[in-house]
């Protein structure tokens, strides 16, 4: 077993069930762990205040981008129709602002929708093409019936022992090494399994 | 008298004087109102239908609001099903204070006068539907709709009160399915009849959208208060949380915005074909002070909401919700005056004494239907299935 701490990028344990993965992460957020993930097949209630979330700043983007859809809109439409090229239409003044509403709201939808969809993107770190954790041949159950949750390596607080034991007295049903090559997890990374 | 309360039966055992205080001063403001029926009926009748139309909106949002709760299979509103569902069964008792409207369909409706009729070609085309008997008849049938709708509703839900059965759950779902188009058509043709007959030239398809959109508005200001009063109360405190009123609110957001779009909906394509027979109605009201109680209605019925509600903070404070539903409320009145007074007071607004009467004649009456009710039952749909998870219900 090759054991380059370098290639190794996170520990990785389950948990027989959402309770317990609520438990395991409020005693992660306790001691302070950073740089933690939990997976599981549907949202636990609760699990933002387990893990020490904040609340997400998503509302803020959306905010921000709509009203410069809706800005934008106005100006843009000031500009065509009163300034660039002005042109009389069923007799109402080039600035009308009851005409030009409805491309107002479409714009300010729009960009929220835009803010909303891509800063939610960012927030999430996507698209992520790969995560080590898909070389773990049990993650597969974080979409059916496994509750997971992986320190990384970049936690001030990663120590592969430490955390190995934190799990385990943390009731965790199986640990694993989570490493940057696949070759290398084929090698056996499994610390425990009960 | 303090409001008493069964935390295990979930019965209001001592009432209080509400509904005392709310028959007297319904009983008192009808009284004073009827005198002012005899020094200005035509004031007078405007006046009772704009406070009839306000109470009856609000009767029509509890209706609206179960057959949703219904329709949807929704968790989180169970703990205020009781409420919407007493509003609901006061509605149909509002047949009675339609009364004093059909006293004064002649200074109402100027379509009742056959002569006037005879020499107005408009009219005159319109007669199939706008005459008095069909009038009466579409009046009884919207009441009757909406009595067996409340009738079956409630009392399904009262039935579950004692064992709860999939069968009833089912029950009020297949009533409530149709029960919501024929809502929608009562709604939009009570509207059409009631209201925008005041100016029986005039037409707009949306109007009963307009008016439903400050409907739900109202219904929902309307619950945001009753709870907060039986909160108050230390009732329900702790089965009405904030997660409800964070729901509560984000509907309150949503109509809002809903209301804005109608009202901007049906201003924009009559502007815009500027047709002079379709804009006479705005027009109506963008003179002398008219045009300023357009502007608060644009701003106190849209932006000042739209912009303290926008938060999620807002949504969870019960002070600002308070605050905003009365504030709703106000300019849902403002709203339907808006609706009907121009059509009476042509040169500019004028409220009069008779307004805020028979606001309160009607709402004491309606209040005291719904309180004495609303203390007569369980004041939460204690056996519903789903009763244990929206008291627990978060949003995520």
């Amino acid at each position: 077993m090759s054991e380059k701490k370098g290639s190794i990028v996170g520990i990785l344990a389950e948990f027989e069930n959402p309770a317990a993965l609520v438990k395991a992460a409020s005693a992660l957020r306790d001691n302070g762990f950073k740089d933690f993930d939990c997976y599981t097949p549907f949202p636990v209630h609760g699990m933002d205040r387990a893990m020490g979330l904040k609340r997400s700043k998503l509302g803020f983007v959306v905010g921000i981008m709509g009203l410069l859809g809706g800005s934008g809109g106005l100006l843009m439409q000031w500009w065509m129709s009163a300034v660039d090229y002005p042109l009389v239409i069923s007799g109402k003044p080039f600035f009308s602002l009851p005409a030009f509403i409805p491309v107002v709201f479409e714009l300010t939808v729009l960009l929220s929708a835009f803010g909303a969809v891509f800063g939610m993107w960012h927030f999430n770190r996507l698209p992520q093409l790969h995560h080590p954790v898909f070389y773990s041949e049990r993650f597969s159950k974080a979409t059916d019936d496994g509750f997971f949750v992986a320190i990384e390596s970049t936690d001030p607080q990663f120590d592969v022992e430490k955390n190995q034991e934190l799990f385990q007295s943390l009731g965790a049903v199986h640990i694993e090494l989570l490493k940057e090559d696949e070759e290398e997890v084929k090698e056996e990374a499994v610390l425990e399994a009960v | 008298m303090k409001t008493k309360f069964n935390r295990d039966t979930f019965r209001i055992t001592e009432a209080g004087n509400i509904g005392k205080f709310a028959l007297i001063a319904g009983v008192a403001g009808l009284a004073i109102s009827a005198a002012g029926y005899l020094t200005d009926s035509k004031q007078f009748f405007y006046s009772y239908l704009t406070a009839f139309t306000f109470w009856a909106t609000i009767g029509l949002g509890g209706l609206f609001f179960t057959m949703l709760h219904h329709l949807t299979s929704a968790t989180w509103s169970v703990v205020l099903r009781r409420m919407t569902e007493t509003v609901m069964a006061t509605l149909p008792m509002l047949i009675i204070l339609f009364l004093p409207v059909v006293l004064g369909m002649h200074d109402l409706y100027h379509w009742t006068h056959k002569d006037v009729v005879e020499h107005d070609a408009v009219l005159k085309s319109k007669e199939a539907y706008l005459n008095m008997p069909f009038f009466f008849i579409r009046t009884a049938l919207y009441f009757v709709v909406w009595f067996l709708l409340s009738r079956t509703l409630y009392n399904s839900s009262l039935q579950e009160d004692q064992a709860s059965s999939p069968e009833l759950t089912m029950k009020m779902k297949r009533v409530s399915a149709p029960g919501m188009v024929l809502f929608g058509l009562t709604l939009t043709f009570a509207s059409f009849d009631w209201l925008m007959s005041l100016d029986p030239h005039w037409y707009s398809t949306i109007y009963g959208v307009y008016v439903f959109s400050g409907t739900v508005l109202a219904i929902l200001s309307f619950i945001i208060l009753l709870a907060q009063y039986l909160r108050k109360q230390e009732i329900l405190e702790d089965v009405v949380t904030v997660e409800h009123y964070h729901d509560l609110g984000k509907l309150l957001f949503a109509f809002t915005v809903f209301w804005a779009y109608i009202a901007f909906s049906q201003f924009m394509l009559i502007w815009y074909a500027n047709i002079p027979e379709e804009t006479l109605f705005f027009d109506h009201r963008w003179h002398g002070s008219w045009k300023a109680v357009s502007m608060i209605i644009l701003f106190g019925h849209f932006v000042v909401p739209f912009v303290v509600l926008l938060t999620r903070a807002a949504k969870r404070n019960l002070l600002i919700l308070k605050v905003m539903s009365v504030w709703l409320l106000v300019m849902h009145w403002v709203d339907i005056y808006w609706l009907v007074m121009p059509n009476l007071h042509k040169e500019g607004a004028v409220v009069t004494w008779m307004d805020i009467t028979t606001m309160i004649g009607v709402g004491g009456l309606f209040i005291w239907l719904f309180w004495n009710r609303f203390v007569s039952q369980p004041i939460v749909p204690v056996k519903d299935p789903k009763f244990a998870a929206s008291v627990q219900f978060e949003n995520i």
